[in-house]
């Protein structure tokens, strides 16, 4: 196995978790995780193609993670901005609860 | 194509013309109503005048004796129904006669109706009779003159129904009307058959025409199923509608009925001028009547001349004998005026056109007098028309009885002063003269015994001896709806207004004479379309003398013995009983009840006829009612079928539809939880299967 494909493989493997937990765990807090854990894994990849890929000594990739981890930041803090607001209406932060929208 | 002849039209017209504006008219307006009749009457006899001098001069310069008019009515298709007048000697004499006679008898209405509160109403129907009995005359489209036909029946039929308010008089018309309608439905027939053999109606149509050469060789030479002459046929279904019209046997019984309507209608129309209208139409289609095969000789008589014959000398005798037991004044005229349309027939069949046709003018005038002075005696007498109870009337109505008196003895043929005389011994030479049979000359002679008998009869009852006027208590068989005035029992004579018409018809009675004489056969030629000459030696011709001396014998027997039973003795009061019914009471008692033919009707045609009415009545109630319930039954079942498919299957199945669509949504509703993360799940599954199917599916 090369380096590359072992890193990809690892990314992968977080992905699925991250992917795992963001639709089976009951606690919207955990969601944010397993969102989290995505985003990390895709910038792995990233970094993995940028290590080992065609142009190394290019900040390309590098820029691009920041970005990215710039972005999850952001959006961590609005998912708990939301979840703080849905404690206070909802007093609970199982997801399961909030159905209010069903149909 | 002169002024008259292309204005023949107008003579029909104005009358018919002053009819629609008298209609209009109210009931008070008497003077306009009447002033119109006569006034176009006047003007269409002017015109008369005109037609019959033009044709006079035609034929004296031997110009054409026939001008004709035709024009197209109804076109279809390529063809054209026409219709037309014609002027020829015929329709000249006819146009004088109608004109002259009806201008007399509306100026004496005017005095006879005077109390009647329908005056305009009478003289409507009166120009409208008029205007219908011209049309006839001058058509020349045997369709224009079965129109004018029928529009005189109608009139008839209101004329006699004046008085409708009499339940009698009411019945009458109707009889009159139904049964000169089957005479007409025979007539209809015939012209529809005739139309179908010959192309056209038109009479004379420059070689076209029904009546003439080409169509009628046509017709003789065709046969029916029953191998009589096509010819023979047609003119039998036309002769049937004469039958009716002018009342002879078997369809006379709506004549006497008829006496029913005010007087002066019987005089112009069931003694001068309508009953006249059948002789004329044999007149007119007398080239029909005549036409033989070239398999008989030339002057043998055709089948349908001698049923005519035989028809006329029938009704003749038979006529002739009811009025000899008659009590009612116009009963005896009305049967006098069948026995002598009997006699017209037959001189029609015997003697040719001229032969019956002079009987015809001759006797609407001396026919017009009688009535009309029957009209005054009735007016004098208080509206009393038993002859029984008349009398006396000689001093107390001379004017009267003198110009009755001259009409008497012009229908009795007194001989020489008499037209009578002259015409019906014309019709007796041509029947001695038949070749067929002898019986029509023995029975006119016999008719012409009874004519005097039961005349002197009458004249004895109503103008001889003392009045019996006073003796009778009033009785409801006085006529119309005259007022309850005063009944004095002294009777008067009558104003100049009516008896001035009758000193007029008792000169043309006389005088008429002189243009039918064997010396002199004037109104012969004239309708053969040739000038005439004097020649007294025509009285030594064959047969000529013996027929005169015979028939004024006849004349003298038959006064003679009127005298003899009637005059004698003057009538002793009005309930005597009559001097012939004392000698032959049952013999009498049949006469006087018209041979039973009444009431051989009543229990035969009528009986039938009610029967079939009930039938009809069946059938409309059950069959053609029950076949419209069926119908509609049918209709309202298709309508409870479409109601029901409509609500139960239309509408179901529209709420099923819905209910499932809502059921279905429903279902999926539940898709629809509220919670994300399985809306998340969702997409995941879908992605992961789309990623799949990209990679293996579609890259290959």
């Amino acid at each position: 196995m090369t380096s590359l494909a072992g890193c990809l493989l690892l990314s992968a493997i977080l992905f699925a978790v991250g992917l795992a937990g963001a639709l089976v765990r009951r606690s919207a807090i955990l969601v944010l995780i397993g969102i989290e854990l995505m985003l990390n894994a895709a910038n792995l990849n990233f970094i993995a193609f940028w290590r080992y890929g065609p142009n190394p000594e290019a900040l390309t990739g590098m820029m691009f993670v920041i970005f990215s981890i710039g972005v999850a930041a952001a959006e961590a803090a609005v998912g708990l901005a939301l979840i703080i607001f849905l404690y206070r209406n909802k007093r609970t932060t199982d997801i399961d609860r909030v159905n209010s929208m069903r149909g | 194509m002169t002024w008259i002849v292309r204005n023949l039209w107008l003579i029909p017209a104005l009358p018919a013309v002053a009819a629609g504006l008298s209609s209009l008219a109210k009931q008070g307006q008497r003077k306009f109503a009447a002033s119109l009749a006569i006034g176009s009457m006047g003007v269409a006899l002017v015109f008369s005048l005109f037609a019959f001098f033009h044709v006079l001069s035609s034929i004296h310069s031997g110009g054409p004796a026939r001008e004709v008019f035709d024009f197209s009515w109804l076109q279809y298709g390529s063809d054209s129904l026409k219709l037309g007048w014609m002027l020829d000697p015929l329709t000249a004499v006819m146009l004088v006669m109608i004109s002259f006679v009806g201008l007399l008898i509306f100026i004496y209405s005017t005095g006879y109706m005077a109390h009647d509160e329908n005056f305009t109403r009478f003289f409507c129907f009166l120009s409208l009779f008029a205007a219908a009995m011209l049309g006839v005359v001058i058509a020349n489209s045997l369709l224009l003159l079965f129109m004018c036909w029928e529009l005189v029946g109608l009139t008839s039929y209101l004329l006699i129904g004046f008085w409708y308010q009499r339940p009698a008089a009411a019945a009458a018309a109707k009889k009159a009307f139904i049964t000169t309608r089957i005479g007409d439905l025979a007539f209809l027939i015939g012209m529809v058959w005739l139309y179908s053999q010959s192309g056209t109606l038109l009479f004379y149509d420059g070689g076209a025409g029904c009546m003439e050469q080409s169509a009628i060789a046509h017709m003789v030479a065709q046969s029916t199923a029953a191998g009589m002459m096509v010819s023979t046929a047609i003119a039998l279904l036309i002769f049937a509608g004469a039958v009716g019209k002018s009342g002879q046997v078997p369809l006379h019984v709506w004549l006497p009925d008829a006496m029913e309507g005010p007087t002066p209608v019987s005089a112009l129309i069931h003694a001068a001028t309508m009953v006249a209208a059948g002789v004329f139409l044999i007149a007119r289609v007398y080239p029909l009547m005549s036409a033989n095969g070239e398999i008989r000789a030339a002057m043998s008589s055709t089948t349908q001349l001698q049923v005519v014959t035989w028809v006329g000398a029938i009704t003749a005798v038979f006529a002739a004998l009811i009025a000899v037991a008659q009590n009612d004044i116009k009963r005896i005229l009305a049967y006098s005026t069948v026995s002598q349309l009997g006699y017209m027939m037959m001189g029609l069949g015997v003697g040719g056109v001229a032969v019956g046709m002079f009987h015809l003018i001759t006797h609407a005038f001396f026919k017009a007098l009688l009535f009309l002075g029957a009209g005054s005696v009735i007016h004098g007498c208080h509206d009393e028309q038993d002859i029984h109870r008349m009398g006396g009337l000689k001093k107390l109505m001379p004017i009267t009885f003198a110009t009755y008196a001259i009409g008497m003895l012009a229908l009795c043929g007194f001989p020489l002063f008499f037209s009578g005389f002259w015409s019906k011994d014309a019709i007796l030479h041509a029947a001695q003269e038949w070749s067929v049979s002898r019986v029509p000359f023995y029975l006119g002679a016999f008719g012409a015994l009874l004519t005097a008998f039961y005349m002197t009869r009458q004249v004895c009852y109503v103008f001889f001896g003392e009045s019996r006027l006073s003796e009778s208590m009033r009785h409801s068989n006085g006529a119309g709806s005259a007022p309850l005035y005063e009944r004095s029992a002294t009777p008067h004579e009558s104003p100049a207004v009516m008896t001035m018409p009758l000193i007029i018809l008792a000169a043309c009675a006389i005088l008429l004479g002189i243009i039918g004489t064997p010396a002199w056969p004037w109104f012969d030629r004239l309708l053969n379309g040739q000038p005439a000459t004097v020649d007294g030696s025509r009285f030594y011709e064959a047969g000529v003398l013996s027929v005169m001396l015979l028939s004024s014998a006849i004349v003298f027997v038959g006064l003679g013995l009127g005298w003899w039973f009637y005059g004698r003795k003057p009538i002793a009061s009005a309930d005597a009983p009559d001097a012939v019914e004392e000698l032959q009471p049952q013999i009498f008692r049949v006469l006087r009840n018209k041979f039973y033919v009444d009431e051989l009707y009543q229990a035969t045609f009528l009986r039938f006829n009610a029967w079939l009415a009930q039938v009809s009545d069946w059938f409309d109630r059950w069959i053609w009612n029950g076949a419209v319930r069926a119908v509609s039954y049918l209709v309202l079942g298709l309508s409870w079928v479409a109601r029901s498919t409509d609500a139960y299957v239309v509408n179901r199945g529209f709420d099923e539809g819905c209910k499932s669509a809502r059921d279905g949504g429903r279902l999926l509703s539940h898709m629809q939880d509220g919670r994300t993360q399985n809306y998340l799940r969702v997409v995941g599954v879908a992605f992961a299967v789309l990623v799949v199917f990209l990679i293996w599916g579609g890259s290959r």
